[in-house]
């Protein structure tokens, strides 16, 4: 169970988000939508320790922590149990797609490069990229070292997956193969919390899809309820907005 | 008109080469040495570390800011003076510690600003799969910095094998050392110091070339 209570982040004064709570079981699949600037993101970071929150309690599995007082093993601790996925992919440029996916296994989880690689083959057999264990990130295009920045997640092991808006700096043309890998961790029923723009997807694939603005959660529920029946009027307005262009079936 | 005599430059050769090995020597005892210390200067100065970092910057500036001569003075004339136990500290350890210290500030500034260039998305990435600092470190940033460092840390090591030629001010006889007491005793000056530049040159040149085949073999993994 991933649980976040109270969850706080402000940048000096400025407050990006107060007091969020959300709680997702295991194996559920949560697409954030709302706004740009609303804090979607931030709070996605906050999840990972990439940004530290200021108040609040997060529980991944078995460790809870108070974030005002997380130990550095604590934190490590955390971060181990969650996997994030960029929007600018982050590959190490320096390793393959296979050292890539294969690094966290070899370095945090302790395998052996034998066992990281057995391992890692199969990650890329799963993502479609078997053939290009060799090749590195510059080397492959958007869509496909998104698919190894994804792989590299799967590697974890983690109890949640965090994808922050994992398509929108790809060329239309990669956005398909990236969301149909999404598509397939959904039905292995891989935890996952997506922040995205991709209507389609949420309606698709969310269990549940939270809409987010101005900092808090204004509203959430299963996708067919929100999408066809927001009950808050911003949710009413954004979907409005973004549905106009691109119509959700 | 002075003719070039080829004959006496022939037989300086093997003379000077002698030489060259204390050369080499010194420049890359004191190379490795500056690179060890530059690192940590660079880390100190990234990770911004307490009281360390202003110790870095007073460093960095002044091993900067004087000239390589006056330091090598300084340590082999000036400070055995005031600490007694350097009194037995010889020419050519004081040159290497000079040179240390001189070119550290020096590459410190350059693996600086290698690492500060690293993505730092990657630096997010290793962080999120749960490496530690260290961990970051060593296996993502300094080898992706190495690269960019490469070809400054490369230049300062040809610096540094020329540096070594400020020894013989310190009374130790190196290819510059050597080529000195040598032009004295024949009062051929033009031919022995054009050898002992032609010596020189020549060894950079050899390491300009390793230079281009490091920096080839550094980008293997940046090739589209």
């Amino acid at each position: 169970m991933i649980a976040l209570h109270g969850i706080t982040k402000r940048f000096g004064t400025h407050s990006v988000f107060e007091d969020i709570d959300l709680t997702l079981e295991q194996g559920e699949i949560i697409v954030i939508i709302g706004p740009s600037g609303t804090g979607k993101s931030t709070l996605l970071r906050c999840i990972n320790y990439l940004e530290t929150p200021d108040a609040g309690r997060l529980t991944v599995g078995d460790l809870s922590l108070d974030v005002t007082r997380a130990s550095r093993q604590e934190i490590l601790a955390l971060r181990r149990r969650t996997a994030f996925v960029f929007q600018s992919y982050a590959l190490f440029a320096n390793k393959t797609a296979l050292d890539n996916i294969c690094e966290g296994m070899i370095v945090v989880d302790g395998l052996s490069k034998a066992e990281a690689h057995a391992r890692g083959r199969e990650i890329l057999e799963r993502i479609g990229l078997a053939d290009k264990a060799n090749a590195y990130p510059a080397s492959l295009s958007g869509g496909q070292q998104q698919r190894v920045g994804i792989g590299r997640a799967m590697a974890a092991k983690a109890e949640v997956i965090l994808f922050d808006e994992p398509t929108s700096a790809l060329d239309p043309e990669w956005v398909d193969e990236v969301l149909s890998l999404m598509k397939q961790l959904a039905l292995e029923r891989q935890t996952m919390i997506v922040v995205s723009h991709e209507m389609q997807f949420a309606r698709e694939v969310a269990d549940r899809v939270v809409f987010m603005d101005e900092g808090r959660i204004i509203e959430q529920g299963p996708p067919d309820e929100l999408f066809t029946n927001p009950r808050d009027k911003r949710t009413q307005r954004f979907l409005r907005k973004v549905l106009a262009n691109n119509p959700v079936v | 008109m002075h003719v070039l005599d080829l004959d006496y430059m022939l037989g300086l050769l093997p003379i000077l080469l002698g030489y060259l090995p204390l050369t080499l020597e010194m420049a890359g005892a004191g190379m490795l040495a500056a690179l060890v210390l530059a690192c940590l200067l660079a880390v100190v100065r990234v990770q911004r570390t307490p009281g360390l970092n202003a110790l870095a910057m007073l460093f960095i500036s002044f091993f900067r800011g004087t000239p390589l001569l006056v330091q090598l003075f300084l340590f082999y004339y000036g400070l055995p003076q005031i600490l007694t136990f350097l009194v037995a500290i010889n020419g050519i350890t004081a040159t290497i510690l000079g040179l240390t210290l001189h070119f550290s500030a020096y590459m410190a500034e350059s693996i600086r600003a290698a690492i500060v260039g690293v993505d730092r998305s990657q630096t997010e990435a290793a962080l999120s799969i749960g490496m530690t600092q260290g961990q970051l470190m060593q296996r993502i940033v300094l080898p992706q910095a190495t690269r960019v460092a490469t070809p400054t840390l490369m230049n300062y090591f040809i610096d540094m094998i020329k540096a070594t030629s400020l020894a013989f001010t310190l009374g130790v006889t190196e290819l510059m050392g050597a080529t000195q007491k040598e032009a004295a005793g024949s009062f051929l000056y033009f031919e022995a110091f054009l050898l002992a530049a032609i010596i020189y040159w020549i060894v950079v040149e050899i390491l300009s070339w390793l230079q281009r085949r490091l920096e080839k073999r550094l980008n293997r993994a940046y090739q589209r």
